[in-house]
């Protein structure tokens, strides 16, 4: 366990290298740079030019990068080309949002898909599983926009009970703001997590030592909850680590339409005015976060059904 | 010059255009406007910047930064509706003979920390603004002329600005974005001091500005008393408003307009007209240099037809040239009709019948696509074939400049003259057109100095005319500036942005 552990963190400094440097040849290749964003009419192209070279960003992208990771190896994100604050600061300050948000969701996701999951596992094929697998099934395939648009319109708009952005709204004064933007995430992880758990609930119900188990007399209860649940949560937890992306995918999505001030909101407008500190260092904390997920996903497993260790 | 005169003439001009109905809609509604109220918190959502966002007021560029500045800061001169210079904390000026030296005289006005405004605060804010070792303050360029080593208190109250060159609209210039008065030795902005009528409580970039009202304020105490100035992007504008989290909502898209006037919550007050959408010939690349294709493009163009598809109808057909309603604006000037017998006996005699030409547009502003695309298929019926190419909408100002023979473009509300100075001139830093005439620079340049405003206005016009005649600017229409407000809010102006009344929240109520 300790030598796999090991592994996988070697691994993963490896991956953080090439995500840097990949992500430092991507952003450079768009188009202009931050003096340019400046652009917009109001500076000459003589005070941009002055700007860039005061930005630093006339010199050649080989020093500049190699500045920046001598810079995070001392534990320093950077400064902001923008806003000329440090990056750290802009990174703690849009972490927040997105961790209520996301822990938020998953607090909600895990007990309900895994209770529709156990539930329409034992049921295979019943109406009730027919049923829900064809609802969560078409959930999961309307964008998280287009469910974002139709909760607004009805549930604030229309209805008037729920707040239909964050703009200018305080989540300590009012948590039912997070209402929304978590039923909009809700949708396509419940549909996915809850059909992993389906799926690992009829295999272990199928597996042998199950069989035998219920041959012998065990207790439903206790076979389901002893026996099933934690070869079931396999799968569900693989999966739950590998939601990690769609439920990014959907944080974003679900951040524009509600105005959230959070990661996915500082990384677009990081891209969009060109501000490689800050997409960088967005980036970097967002990949040692989705590896930590990972390997925790991992070791979880590992704990939970031992064998499936031999399965490497 | 009152404001108040400035404004009906303004509107007056719009009625003449028959549109004083919709106009007036804005600054009254249906009913007559109820007296005003004291108090209250008004929440404005501004489209956002993110961290682009700043509390400094030389170096902002968005209208989220303007209102923000606006609340607690206050300029020399502002610009009326017809974006004519108005007296804010100078309560005149004088020009020299040459108009190359101006005296200003300082209102009396005390700043949020008590103290008196001083002559000093004038010549340290101009020095603060023409920092060379800051090149992100945007009113350096604009006050070039300016020179500061021959500018001088005279006593307390007046101040003396001498120019390096001559001219007659320096008070506009003192208005344009970023020439907000700061207190002398004004170092850290993010401790706003201002004159304005709010006081600063909180910032947070991206976010909201949060603001006080200022009881000693010069021009009446503000009637609301705490003012939200908040960042979003549209659609989260549109729900802010609509679900009632917002007042004010600040420029909305014509679709929102027309679903909002169909409810009761919301009205949206619409600037008629305010900025110019345009598509720019570069005069001196094939086949633009040639005056006869400029001119058939002109021609070939169903202005109404843009106007009805890409501005939703919200805005009136342009008549190739910038600032309608605006101050100087040439009025006698015949609206250009589509004429496509002579565009295409034009386009015959120029040999570009059948050959094709490549249209640089990107998403970079709304309906830029689309207005290049309906150009392209007008232009296929007087026989040309415009290919469309959608170019990176990030860099899109940038590169219009190098890029493509013909592109989209659309300016803002700013003063006639600064649009000249800015895209007209040969060596103008924005010349989207290529328009590069010595004879046109120093016709321009002698007419700037006449201290009389008439002989002024009909130099200018003449300009004007030419720029019309045998420029690259096809401007095609003018888009209203909507704004959307909450049916209890009254007072909101409907003015053309970058003047005094857009984004101004101490006239505004609460009923």
């Amino acid at each position: 366990m300790r030598a796999y552990a090991a592994q996988r963190a070697a691994l993963a400094v490896l991956q953080l290298a090439v995500l840097s440097v990949l992500v430092f040849v991507l952003t450079s290749l768009l188009p202009g740079d931050a003096a340019d964003m400046r652009f917009t009419e109001t500076l000459t192209p003589e005070q941009v030019a002055s700007l860039r070279a005061q930005l630093g960003l006339d010199q050649p992208a080989i020093e500049r990068f190699g500045h920046w990771v001598g810079n995070v190896l001392s534990g320093d994100l950077g400064t902001s080309l923008i806003s000329g604050g440090p990056v750290l600061d802009i990174v703690k300050a849009s972490v927040g949002a997105t961790l209520v948000l996301t822990v938020a969701t998953l607090a909600v996701v895990v007990p309900v898909a895994v209770a529709l999951g156990i539930l329409m596992g034992t049921r295979e094929n019943g109406r009730l599983d027919r049923t829900v697998t064809s609802i969560t099934l078409a959930l999961s395939a309307i964008p998280d926009f287009v469910i974002a648009v139709v909760l607004v319109a009805v549930f604030s708009l229309k209805l008037g009970w729920l707040p239909a952005t964050w703009v200018g709204g305080d989540l300590l004064a009012s948590p039912v703001l997070l209402v929304l933007p978590v039923g909009v995430l809700l949708g396509r992880t419940v549909c996915l997590l809850s059909r992993q758990v389906r799926a690992g609930t009829i295999n272990a119900l199928h597996a042998d030592y199950v069989v035998q188990a219920r041959r012998l007399g065990v207790p439903r209860r206790r076979l389901l909850l002893r026996h099933v649940l934690p070869n079931a949560a396999v799968p569900g937890v693989q999966e739950l680590a590998r939601t990690g992306d769609t439920l990014l995918g959907g944080v974003l999505v679900v951040e524009a339409i509600f105005a959230i001030p959070g990661f996915a909101t500082a990384l677009v407008d990081g891209v969009e005015t060109r501000d490689l500190p800050v997409v960088q260092g967005l980036t970097l904390v967002l990949a040692v976060a989705a590896l930590l997920i990972n390997l925790g996903a991992d070791l979880v497993c590992n704990r939970l059904v031992p064998r499936s260790e031999l399965l490497r | 010059m009152s404001e108040a005169l400035n404004r009906r003439g303004f509107l007056g001009l719009a009625g003449g255009l028959g549109l004083a109905a919709i106009a007036g809609c804005g600054s009254g509604g249906d009913q007559p406007a109820a007296q005003p109220q004291q108090g209250g918190r008004l929440r404005a959502v501004f489209a956002g910047g993110g961290a682009k966002e700043v509390l400094d007021p030389h170096v902002q560029s968005l209208f989220v930064d303007i209102a923000r500045h606006k609340a607690l800061y206050e300029k020399l001169v502002e610009l009326g509706p017809d974006l004519k210079p108005v007296p804010r904390l100078a309560e005149k000026w004088e020009p020299d003979a040459q108009a190359a030296t101006w005296r200003f005289t300082l209102r009396d006005v005390t700043w949020h920390n008590g103290k008196s405004l001083t002559t000093d605060d004038v010549l340290y804010s101009l020095a603060r603004m023409a920092d060379p070792s800051a090149p992100d303050r945007v009113a350096q360029s604009s006050l070039a002329s300016l020179d500061l080593k021959r500018c001088r208190a005279v006593d307390k109250r007046t101040v003396e600005l001498t120019l390096t060159a001559p001219n007659a609209e320096f008070p506009a210039l003192l208005a344009g974005i970023g020439t907000q008065i700061v207190p002398d030795g004004f170092k850290d902005p993010t401790k706003p001091i201002g004159t304005g009528a709010f006081t600063f409580v909180s910032f947070e970039a991206g976010r909201s500005m949060v603001a006080k009202r200022y009881a000693d304020y010069w021009d009446g105490a503000a009637r609301i008393e705490e003012l939200h100035l908040l960042s979003a992007e549209a659609e989260a504008r549109a729900n802010a408003v609509q679900g009632g989290q917002a007042e004010y909502a600040n420029d909305m898209t014509a679709t929102f307009a027309r679903t909002a006037e169909a409810g009761r919550t919301v009205k949206i007050v619409a600037a008629k007209g305010s900025t110019m959408q345009s598509f720019v010939m570069k005069t001196d690349q094939a086949p633009f240099d040639n005056p006869d294709v400029r001119m058939a493009f002109k021609l070939l163009v169903d202005r109404q037809r843009l106007v009805d598809v890409v501005l939703a109808g919200r805005g009136v057909v342009g008549n190739d040239l910038f600032g309608k309603g605006y101050q100087y604006y040439p009025d006698g000037l015949p609206q250009r009709e589509r004429n496509l017998d002579e565009a295409k006996a034009l386009l015959k005699k120029a040999g570009l019948v059948n050959k094709e030409i490549e249209i640089f547009t990107a998403d970079a502003s709304a309906g830029f696509v689309e207005a290049a695309t309906l150009l392209a298929e007008q232009a296929g019926e007087a026989g040309v074939k415009l290919k469309v190419t959608t170019g990176s909408s990030q860099t899109y100002q940038k590169d219009l400049l190098t890029k493509g023979a013909i592109g989209s473009h659309r300016s803002g509300a700013m003063p006639i003259p600064q649009y000249i100075t800015d895209r007209l001139l040969s060596k103008s830093p924005f010349n989207a057109t290529h328009w590069r005439r010595p004879a046109f620079d120093a016709a321009f340049a002698s007419a700037q100095v006449l201290t009389d405003e008439a002989a002024r206005a009909a130099k200018y016009g003449e300009l004007q005319k030419t720029v019309r005649d045998e420029g690259g600017i096809l401007a095609w229409g003018h888009p209203d500036y909507l704004i959307a407000v909450s049916s209890k809010v009254q007072g909101v102006e409907a003015v053309p942005p970058n003047t005094l009344d857009q984004g101004r929240f101490d006239k505004v109520w609460l009923a």
